[in-house]
């Protein structure tokens, strides 16, 4: 259909600027009525609600950062500056060891459950027998909801009942651990639970890029006398580089996002003495019967610099590459 | 708690800021309370309907509050639409509850947590129900069901008091004393540790940490009385003052004696440890009662009240939590919710409710107690007894600060009890986030 001159819901107001109008009738017209309604649904109602559902808290949070506010008259909210961030950073003791559990999390989720998910996506795609139900156990804690995991490790975990406690009294150890009671070792309790479950996840994504790998290429190898290691480090894993990148992006993501595993096993109650975490931490100051959503907000924008950054990063580096 | 003299932002333009506001409420609903406001509409302005939010999902209160229902809505001809959620739930959205739609009357419980709602606006003061109901009810409990204005805003069905339990025929056996002094007490657990028992049972795992308040309130409040404990709570000492560092220095005495793996325990399990004579003794609330499932055992708990430390203080002061309700802001059915508070508040409810639900006792001095189990006997007589009530450390003080600040640190300090000032002082520097003078 041909060009219309102005569109008829526009509002005419007097003081409209004159360039939109002629520039206009310019810009030839090839979607009809039909297809620019269908366009404004499509791509307004997801950027409306991108915008109300993302945007609009996100900033919120910004600006809520540098306020105290109780949550319940908007009276009460009184600008402070930077009081938040400094209280934070200088003189809130469960910050650091949050910070730290963080980068622990994310450097434990980086160096073991991921390469361990790819060797093990490596080691199902060779054809062995009873691959599918290798595979289907180590993808199931991945089907399962973060609360049944969380009660299968409850259960292991347990001081006077857990499996774990009754091997280690079983085979002689008069010991008696407190896996998630112990400060010093509930979050490496926690990061095996969370391991156990990403693991599996990991290899998925990477069987299914090694189900697309063009076999040639490993004949080749093995024609040039490469022995299996040499394959995989030289020409596999290379070429797998569209999924390499994923299973990073999904690691940090994981990580920085951990929250659900912790709380479940911590009990539903936030933040506990070895296991905190910066989103536990918001949650701890935002939920609740007082509640402080500027200190919460500014620890929220804490964590998404910190999560800019990773990301950022990442993508800067990957990109750079890309492009040369 | 408010800042009233920073006061910058306070707008002049209602218009734009109720669109905020109506915003920021949407998405703090939205996110914080699925269950909660779901609920709660629907019903109108029926005036033949009271809508009551309930935290009692466990299969005993639930029934429980059931009766009282029931019992009202023959009584009054009006209806009764209980919305339960579940307790934890229902105690970390109470605020989006209240500010979105709640229901006309809600659980809640006495002292600084109620009060800090009337504060808020968030609740109706129920002066004229009291007028009604208050012959029934202490001086302690009126003073307990009042807001910081002096009015009313709270209608007391139970309490249940803190104490040390423990098992007649395990003392019998083996010979021990019920201790009145502390260094009874210590030798007591130092015996039973020989003995190859868990002195004290203790399971503050997952989200029973607040478990080990019980203890760290009598601590306080033997070793420096009521008032000083109450000063405390509401963030008017220090925390890193001497009297405090004594409190726990007093208990870094009790930690070799815990049950071991207390972190990672839960509550229950604790209690079933005291059932099963693995441990010896248990500081704990009456509530105790419901993890018993054998009568026989019922018969063989006893419980002493927490001993002595300092003579001065003797043990005149009881920990004794009270629960009830409160009117939300604006009820739809106002008058009809009037009714069934009065209703909840007399005699007959709590009979009604102690009938189904035996591990708590009535508040109101009317009700018949003639069907009361020794146990609800003696810890009547230890209330009725107690010079001072104090409620629980998350609810005489802020309930956040309690939760964010003091448990972590004192479950953190349970776990390697050396350094007592040191944890107190990492307490101390969050206490003026919480309290402004």
């Amino acid at each position: 259909m041909s060009s219309t001159p102005v569109a008829p819901a526009a509002p005419v107001t007097p003081d409209v600027p004159p360039r939109p109008r002629t520039r206009r009738p310019t810009r030839p017209r090839r979607l009809g009525p039909g297809d620019r309604l269908f366009l404004t649904v499509a791509i307004g109602i997801p950027l409306a609600a991108l915008l109300f559902f993302v945007w609009l808290p996100a900033l919120a949070s910004l600006g809520l950062s540098f306020t105290t506010w109780d949550g319940i008259d908007l009276a009460d909210i009184h600008w402070i500056g930077l009081d938040n961030y400094q209280q934070i950073f200088t003189n809130y003791p469960p910050f650091w060891p949050a910070v730290r559990h963080n980068v622990i999390w994310l450097l434990f989720t980086a160096l073991l459950p991921t390469p361990f998910g790819i060797f093990l996506a490596y080691q199902l795609d060779r054809k062995i027998r009873f691959t599918r139900i290798y595979q289907t156990a180590i993808f199931l804690p991945m089907v399962l909801s973060l609360a049944v995991v969380g009660f299968i490790w409850e259960i292991i975990y347990n001081p006077d009942t857990g499996l774990l406690n009754g091997l280690l009294s079983a085979a002689g150890s008069s010991h008696h651990i407190d896996w998630l009671g112990n400060a010093d070792l509930n979050l490496w309790a926690v990061l095996v639970a969370s391991g156990w479950r990403h693991t599996g996840y990991i290899m998925i994504l990477y069987l299914a890029g090694l189900k697309g790998f063009d076999p040639a290429l490993k004949e080749a190898a093995a024609l040039d006398g490469a022995n299996g290691r040499q394959t995989f480090l030289r020409v596999v894993f290379p070429a797998m580089k569209p999924v390499n990148i994923i299973i990073l992006v999904v690691t940090v993501m994981e990580s920085l996002r951990a929250f659900d595993i912790v709380y479940v096993l911590g009990g539903g109650v936030g933040s506990k003495p070895g296991m905190e975490l910066l989103s536990l931490l918001i949650t701890d100051n935002i939920i609740g019967e007082s509640s402080h959503i500027g200190y919460g907000s500014a620890l929220a924008v804490v964590l998404l610099l910190v999560s800019l950054a990773a990301i950022g990063t990442f993508l800067v580096q990957t990109f750079r590459k890309e492009d040369q | 708690m408010t800042q009233q003299s920073r006061n910058p932002l306070a707008a002049r333009d209602p218009g734009r800021r109720r669109v905020v506001g109506g915003l920021f409420g949407l998405g703090a609903a939205a996110l914080a309370a699925p269950v909660l406001t779901a609920c709660g509409e629907g019903a109108g302005a029926d005036p033949k309907t009271v809508t009551f939010g309930s935290n009692g999902a466990d299969a005993t209160p639930k029934s429980a509050y059931a009766a009282l229902t029931k019992a009202f809505g023959k009584d009054s001809g009006l209806t009764v639409k209980t919305n339960t959620v579940d307790h934890d739930t229902f105690q970390k959205s109470i605020s989006t509850y209240l500010q979105g739609t709640p229901d006309d009357v809600f659980t809640w419980f006495a002292g600084y947590r109620m009060q800090y709602f009337a504060k808020k606006k968030l609740c109706t003061p129920l002066d004229d129900v009291w007028d009604k109901i208050g012959a029934g009810f202490s001086d302690a409990t009126k003073q307990l069901s009042r807001g910081e204005d002096g009015k009313y805003y709270f209608v007391p069905l139970y309490n249940y008091p803190w104490a040390v339990f423990y098992r007649k025929s395990l003392f019998k056996e083996r010979g021990y004393q019920v201790p009145q002094k502390w260094s009874e007490f210590v030798a007591l657990a130092k015996r039973m540790k020989r003995d190859g028992l868990s002195p004290i049972a203790s399971g503050y795992g997952g989200g029973d940490s607040w478990s080990i308040l019980g203890a760290f309130d009598y601590l306080n409040l033997r070793t420096n009385g009521y008032d000083f404990h109450m000063s405390l709570m509401r963030g008017k000492v220090s925390w890193t003052d001497p009297r405090a560092v004594a409190t726990l220095d007093h208990w870094r005495e009790l930690t070799p004696y815990y049950q071991q793996g207390a972190g990672g325990r839960s509550w229950q399990d604790a209690a079933q440890s005291l059932l099963d004579k693995k441990s010896g003794m248990a500081v704990i609330g009456l509530f105790l009662g419901q993890q018993i499932t054998d009568e026989a055992i019922r018969a063989d708990i006893d419980f002493f009240p927490f001993p002595e430390i300092d003579s001065a203080h003797g043990q005149d002061a009881v920990e004794a939590p009270t629960d009830g309700f409160m009117l939300s802001r604006r009820p739809k059915n106002a008058d009809g919710a009037k009714k069934f508070l009065e209703f909840l508040g007399g005699a007959h409810a709590e009979e009604l409710y102690m009938g189904v639900d035996p591990s708590n006792l009535a508040v109101n001095e009317q009700a018949n107690t003639g069907s009361y189990n020794a146990l609800q006997k003696k810890s009547a007589e230890l209330i009725a007894s107690a010079k001072h009530i104090s409620q629980f450390a998350d609810r005489d003080s802020d309930p956040g600060f309690i939760s964010t600040v003091v448990l972590p640190g004192l479950t953190q300090w349970l776990g390697h009890p050396d350094d007592g000032s040191g944890m107190l002082k990492k307490i101390e520097s969050q206490r003026s986030r919480f309290f402004t003078a």
